[in-house]
């Protein structure tokens, strides 16, 4: 779905919403109040400057909405490769949009992200999922590579890992197993836009809830306990 | 007597770095804290999942310390191995030590458990900025073998400081990555010289990313960490974002038509760059331009 059709979708009330390149971000009606929508398109890679224009939106709408709720709807291929990006310290601006995101959460903005195209790596990493809690439309793909990528090069065999994937969600990519792990909350298979609403009502920010849906849904048992033994080992 | 942080193993580095008989590990091997979903691939695992945790001490100061070890599987990120660095930051919330030092040496995620991995190193981003925010320095030393990249690079630059060696890298996409991706025209990663100055640990000190440059030694992370003990205390207000945002969009305007780390040296005000690889630390000191602090 194009991002202008689904943010017609998701805002019947009406949006501001404005594109810029690869860009989107404005002002939203959502029935329980104004929101800011903040978005990249055409899963795009994501590089120094754009890392920069996203942080740079998260701190004006901490500034001019205290408290305001942050919709994001990032589409990435994950952070763009090539020398210059490491050579300006492409892990600093990105980090930088995660920290803007930590902060708005800490100054009582409830964040909730909306995968609704491509999730991959870094850019994943540091915009939808320092989300309160994150979402995705069916038919969307989150992942850190593809199983053929990952076959050649963990060398293994890549029907051992086409089959593991029928039970387990770790190797494959897809939004249904990152909802087995805790890391997606639900995929929106009806009207997006009640999702949306009741995703802002409820909202709890919990750092521990994902490991612990994770546990509950038997696609991540292990995060859980073993943060919790060194949280609370005697030693 | 000398240790040096890029020949050692992630133990030897926690014993080089602490006070003698300090350290007590989270977790030890023999309670074999191993990776499920390596099991399931009939893959050696390692008993502590190629991370160390534990507290120890320096110079007296009580501290939280994970240490990754690029020699099991480049330490690289699965769900085990995130989880004790997330219990670890937890616990430093709950105890309220001088500081965590993160000795990191990691590839970023672990391939073989791409999911797991990616989500784990999403709560240990998480982690270290809510121990910031309760006000619990966390220090980052790179100095191993294999650098830090991916995902890791990115938790070292959520951190309040790093100290890097010259021997240390980061960068989120590796150069044999990139190279890769886009070809040995965009990054040639055999290209040693090349490979140190666009992501060792001089190019990250010239630009300011990495606090303190320190020689390859353990005696000399440990004096570097007592040193910022005395100085940092975590500030992630809303003017330290404001003011890290327009440094860095300084930096973009200042040195975005770069292609060489010569470049940006030379734009810094280094009199001779091609010169400045070749130096000692203390003489790189020495002559260094005033850094960019951006």
């Amino acid at each position: 779905m194009s991002p202008r059709t689904l943010l017609t979708e998701l805002f019947p009330l009406g949006h501001e919403v404005r594109f810029e390149a690869e860009f989107f971000a404005g002002a939203a009606r959502t029935a329980v109040g104004p929101v800011h929508v903040i978005g990249t398109v055409n899963e795009v890679l994501i590089g120094v400057e754009l890392a920069h224009r996203l942080a740079a939106e998260t701190l004006a709408v901490v500034q001019a909405h205290p408290g305001r709720p942050l919709v994001l709807m990032v589409d990435t291929n994950g952070q763009r490769p090539g020398r210059r990006d490491e050579l300006l310290g492409i892990d600093g601006y990105l980090a930088l949009i995660a920290k803007c995101l930590h902060f708005a959460r800490l100054r009582g903005h409830p964040i909730v992200s909306l995968v609704y195209g491509l999730a991959v790596s870094g850019g994943f990493l540091a915009t939808n999922l320092c989300a309160d809690a994150c979402f995705a439309l069916p038919d969307t793909e989150i992942q850190v590579m593809n199983l053929p990528a990952m076959a050649r090069i963990t060398r293994i065999d890549l029907d051992r890992l086409r089959t593991l994937s029928r039970t387990s969600p770790v190797f494959a990519p897809g939004a249904e197993n990152y909802v087995r792990m805790g890391a997606i909350e639900a995929v929106w298979t009806d009207t997006a836009a009640e999702r949306l609403v009741a995703a802002l009502k409820d909202l709890v920010a919990d750092d521990h809830r994902r490991r612990r849906d994770g546990a509950a849904r038997a696609g991540r048992l292990c995060a859980e306990p073993v943060s919790a033994r060194v949280c609370h080992d005697a030693s | 007597m000398n240790c040096s942080f890029r020949e050692a193993t992630a133990r030897m580095r926690i014993a080089g770095l602490v006070d003698e008989g300090s350290f007590i590990e989270f977790l030890p091997p023999p309670q074999r804290t191993c990776s499920p979903h390596l099991r399931a691939l009939d893959l050696p695992a390692a008993f502590d999942d190629g991370v160390i945790v534990g507290r120890g001490r320096i110079a007296g100061h009580a501290l939280l310390l994970a240490a990754q070890e690029g020699g099991f599987m480049g330490g690289s990120v699965g769900e085990v191995h995130g989880a004790k660095i997330t219990g670890l930051l937890e616990r430093a919330q709950r105890e309220n030590p001088a500081a965590v030092l993160l000795l990191v040496e990691s590839g970023g995620v672990r391939l073989h458990e791409a999911n797991a991995g990616l989500i784990a190193v999403s709560e240990i981003m998480r982690a270290v900025l809510s121990t910031r925010t309760a006000g619990v320095p966390v220090l980052v030393l790179n100095g191993g073998q294999y650098g830090c990249f991916g995902g890791m690079s990115i938790v070292s630059r959520l951190c309040d400081a790093i100290i890097m060696s010259e021997e240390g890298r980061m960068g989120l996409s590796g150069p044999e990555v990139i190279e890769s991706a886009c070809g040995v025209e965009e990054f040639d990663s055999r290209d040693r010289a090349l490979v140190w100055r666009t992501v060792g640990g001089k190019h990250r000190y010239l630009t300011g990313d990495a606090a303190m440059l320190v020689e390859d030694d353990a005696a000399a992370f440990r004096a570097a960490v007592l040193q910022l003990l005395d100085s940092i205390t975590p500030n992630l207000s809303l003017g330290a974002l404001l003011a890290e945002h327009q440094r860095l969009g300084e930096r973009l305007a200042r040195f975005g038509g770069c292609s060489d780390a010569l470049e940006v040296w030379r734009l810094l005000g280094a009199e001779a760059p091609e010169s400045l690889p070749l130096l000692e630390i203390a003489e790189f000191l020495a002559v260094a331009p005033s850094r960019g602090r951006s």
